[in-house]
C-alpha cells in the first residue's frame, strides 16, 4: 500500500514535470523553429560565459528561451489594473493552469514494469473512468479564461474572454464525440486498456493503431483539440493583431508566464491525447512482450525492462512529433474569422462526430469490437 | 462506509442553506443558484442511499435530475434575460406589476 | 472514503454553500457554487458513483455554470451596494432554515433509521451498469428527457432572443414624393 502511494506520487510528479518540460520545448520551438520556417535567424544573442561564441559555435538561442525569458517574466512587476477585481484577477491564471496540469496524471506512458517484485503500472493514476476524467478536466478549463477576460476591466480583454469561452465550449462537444467513438471501439474507459488494445498487427505488418480504426475521429480530435487549446488557426481569442493579447492583455510578469505555460501545456496535452487514442500510446510497432516480431518472420529477443523503456521512448517520440506538427500548422495557416469558427464547430464538426458515432456503432455490430 | 447519518445531515444542511438563500437574497440570479444548491443536496441523498442499498436506481434518478436541472436552468435564465430586458432590474422586490 | 477526507469535504461544501448566499458579488457567488458542485462530485465518487460524479463535473460545473456566467456578463450585474432586503426578512429566513435543518435531522437521520444495507454488486457505479439500467428499466424516461432537452433549447432561444422591431409606416417612394 505504501509502495503504491510512493510510486504513484513519483509518477504524478514525473508526469507533471514532463508536461512542464514539453512546454519549455514548445516555447523553444516557437522561437527557433518558427525562425527556421520563416527564413530568419531568431534569438541568438544571449550567452552566459561567451565561451561558445569565442569558440566559433553558432548560438542556438537555448539560453535565451529557456533561462533568460522565464527569469525575465518572473521578475517583472506584477500589477493589477485599476478598477479590476483583484481576487479574480489573481485567481484566473491558476484556475486556467490547474485543470491542464491535473490531466497529465491519467495518461499512460508505459507498460507495467516489475521493480523489485512489485508490478508498477506506468501511469500515475489508473482510473477505471479515465476518459471521463479527461472530459471533465477539459470542461473545467473554461473558467480561467473567462474570469481573466472579465476581471481585467478592459473591453478588449473582455472581448477576447467571451470569444475564448464560446469557442472552448463549442469545440468541447466535438472533442467529446471523437473520444466517445474511440471509447466505443475499444469498449473501455480505462486509458491503459485502450493503449493495450492497440497492440498487435493486421495483415502481418500494419500495427493496430487507433488511427487506422477511426481516421475520422483522429481528424475531429485534432481540429477540435487545436480549437480548444486556442492554437492558430483558431487563436481568435488571442489574436495578436486585433486584441493585443486578448484575454490576458492585462497580465504581466509571473501571471502571464502562467498563461503562456497553460497554452503550451494544453498543446502538449493534446499531443498526448492524440498519441494515446490514435497513435498507439507507448506501443512500438511489432514489439511484443518478448521482442520484435518483424513482418517477414524475423524475431529479435529483447529483455523485459528494455521493452518497457522502448515503450516510454516511443511515447515521447510520438508526442514530440505531434507537437512539432502542431507548431508547423501554427506557422502556416491564417486565422479563422469568428463566424467561420463557430460554423465549423457547430455545423461541421458536431454532425461529423455524430455520424462517426453512428458508423462506429454499425461497425461494432457488424465486425465486433477490439477485445 | 461512512455512516448514513453523516451524509444525510450534510445533505440536509446544504438544502437548508439553499432554502435560506431563496428567502434571504433578493437578486434573482442568486435565488437561482440557491435552487441549484437544493437540487444538489437532493442528489447527494439519492446517491448516498443508493450506494448503501446496492441499487443503481439512485444513480439513474440523479442522472435524470441533472438533465432536468440543465433544461430548467436554460429556460430560467432565458426568463431572467427577458425580465431584465423589460424591467431593467434583477431585484425581485422591484417586480411588483402583479401586486394589488 | 476515510472519515477525515469526508469531514474536510463536508466542511468545504458547507462553507462554499454559505459563500453562495452571503457574498454580494454575483461572480463570487458563482465561484462558490462551482466549488460546492465540485466538492459534491468528489463525494459522489467517494460513494462509488464514479460515472455520475464525473458527469456532475462535466454537465453541472462545466456547462450549466458557464451558462450562468454568460448571463451574469450579459446583464452586466455589478456588486450589490446598499442593503439587500429588510432585517426582518433575513431573520425570518435564517430561522426558517434552522427549523428546516432540525426537522430534516429528525426525519432523515434518526439513529433508528431502518434501511436495509446491502453490499454493492460488482461493477456498481460503472458505465456499463448505469447504461444497463438506463436503456432497460428507464428507457421511456430517457427518450422523454431527450425531447425535454430539445424543448428547452427551443424555449430558451425563443425567450432570450431580441424581438424584431415593429414595422413602421412604409415611407412613400421618392418618385411619388417628388411627383406629389
Amino acid at each position: 500500500m505504501t509502495i503504491e502511494l510512493i510510486a504513484g506520487a513519483i509518477k504524478a510528479i514525473l508526469m507533471i514535470l514532463l508536461g512542464l518540460n514539453l512546454s519549455l520545448f514548445l516555447l523553444y520551438f516557437e522561437r527557433k523553429g518558427s525562425a527556421l520556417i520563416q527564413d530568419r535567424i531568431g534569438s541568438n544573442r544571449v550567452t552566459i560565459t561567451g565561451l561558445g561564441k569565442r569558440l566559433g559555435m553558432p548560438n542556438l538561442g537555448i539560453i535565451n528561451t529557456t533561462i533568460a525569458d522565464p527569469v525575465k517574466m518572473f521578475t517583472k512587476e506584477d500589477f493589477v489594473p485599476a478598477g479590476a477585481d483583484k481576487f479574480l484577477h489573481t485567481l484566473a491564471p491558476f484556475l486556467a493552469l490547474f485543470p491542464v496540469m491535473i490531466t497529465f496524471v491519467v495518461i499512460p506512458f508505459g507498460d507495467t514494469i516489475s521493480i523489485a517484485g512489485h508490478r508498477i503500472g506506468l501511469e500515475a493514476a489508473n482510473l477505471n473512468a479515465g476518459a471521463l476524467y479527461l472530459l471533465a478536466t477539459i470542461g473545467l478549463g473554461v473558467y480561467g479564461v473567462a474570469l481573466a477576460g472579465w476581471s481585467s476591466n478592459n473591453r478588449w480583454a473582455l472581448l477576447g474572454g467571451i470569444r475564448a469561452t464560446a469557442q472552448m465550449i463549442s469545440y468541447e462537444l466535438a472533442m467529446g464525440l471523437a473520444i466517445v467513438s474511440v471509447i466505443m471501439t475499444f469498449g473501455t474507459l480505462n486509458l491503459q486498456e485502450i493503449v493495450r488494445g492497440q497492440g498487435g498487427v493486421w495483415f502481418g505488418f500494419l500495427p493496430r493503431w487507433g488511427i487506422f480504426m477511426q481516421p475520422l475521429a483522429f481528424i475531429l480530435l485534432l481540429v477540435a483539440g487545436a480549437a480548444e487549446s486556442k492554437r492558430i488557426p483558431f487563436d481568435l481569442p488571442e489574436s495578436d493583431s486585433e486584441l493585443i493579447q486578448g484575454y490576458f492583455t492585462e497580465y504581466s510578469g509571473g501571471k502571464q508566464a502562467v498563461f503562456m505555460l497553460t497554452d503550451f501545456a494544453e498543446q502538449a496535452l493534446l499531443a498526448m491525447l492524440l498519441t494515446t487514442f490514435f497513435l498507439g500510446g507507448w506501443q512500438v510497432p511489432w514489439l511484443m512482450h518478448d521482442g520484435f516480431h518483424l513482418p517477414g518472420g524475423a524475431f529479435l529477443a529483447v529483455p523485459a525492462l528494455a521493452v518497457s523503456i522502448l515503450g516510454v521512448v516511443a511515447f515521447l517520440v510520438k508526442v514530440v512529433a505531434l507537437c512539432i506538427f502542431l507548431g508547423l500548422v501554427r506557422w502556416t495557416l491564417p486565422r479563422f474569422r469568428y463566424d467561420q469558427l463557430m460554423r465549423l464547430g457547430w455545423k461541421a464538426l458536431v454532425p461529423l462526430g455524430l455520424l462517426n458515432v453512428l458508423l462506429t456503432a454499425f461497425a461494432i455490430v457488424a465486425i465486433g469490437r477490439v477485445q | 462506509m461512512i455512516p448514513l447519518t453523516y451524509m444525510m445531515s450534510l445533505s440536509a444542511i446544504i438544502f437548508a442553506i439553499g432554502v435560506a438563500g431563496v428567502i434571504i437574497r433578493r437578486n434573482i440570479l442568486v435565488m437561482f443558484m440557491s435552487i441549484e444548491l437544493m437540487l444538489n443536496a437532493v442528489n447527494l441523498t439519492f446517491i448516498a442511499i443508493g450506494s448503501r442499498l446496492g441499487s443503481m436506481d439512485g444513480q439513474v434518478i440523479v442522472f435524470f435530475v441533472m438533465t432536468v436541472a440543465a433544461a430548467e436552468s436554460a429556460i430560467g435564465l432565458g426568463i431572467i434575460i427577458s425580465t431584465f430586458r423589460n424591467r431593467q432590474t434583477v431585484h425581485a422586490d422591484e417586480l411588483t406589476l402583479l401586486r394589488w | 472514503m476515510p472519515p477525515f477526507l469526508y469531514i474536510f469535504l463536508g466542511a468545504l461544501a458547507i462553507v462554499s454553500a454559505l459563500g453562495v448566499i452571503i457574498q454580494r458579488n454575483p461572480i463570487h457567488s458563482l465561484l462558490s457554487l462551482i466549488s460546492t458542485l465540485l466538492t459534491i462530485a468528489i463525494l459522489f465518487i467517494g460513494e462509488d458513483a464514479v460515472v455520475v460524479g464525473f458527469l456532475q463535473i462535466i454537465v453541472y460545473a462545466g456547462a450549466i455554470m458557464v451558462l450562468f456566467l454568460f448571463v451574469i456578463w450579459l446583464l452586466n450585474l455589478q456588486v450589490e451596494t446598499g442593503p439587500t432586503g429588510h432585517l426582518a426578512l433575513k431573520a425570518f429566513g435564517s430561522l426558517a432554515a434552522a427549523l428546516l435543518v432540525t426537522e430534516l435531522f429528525f426525519v432523515l437521520a434518526p439513529p433508528h433509521l431502518q434501511v436495509k444495507f446491502t453490499r454493492e454488486p460488482v461493477g456498481y457505479g460503472s458505465l456499463a451498469s448505469l447504461a444497463g439500467k438506463l436503456f432497460t428499466d428507464y428507457l421511456v424516461a430517457f427518450e422523454v428527457t431527450s425531447v425535454l432537452l430539445l424543448a428547452a433549447v427551443v424555449g430558451s432561444i425563443a425567450l432570450a432572443r431580441r424581438l424584431p422591431v415593429a414595422e413602421e409606416q412604409p415611407q412613400p417612394r421618392v418618385v411619388e414624393k417628388i411627383a406629389s
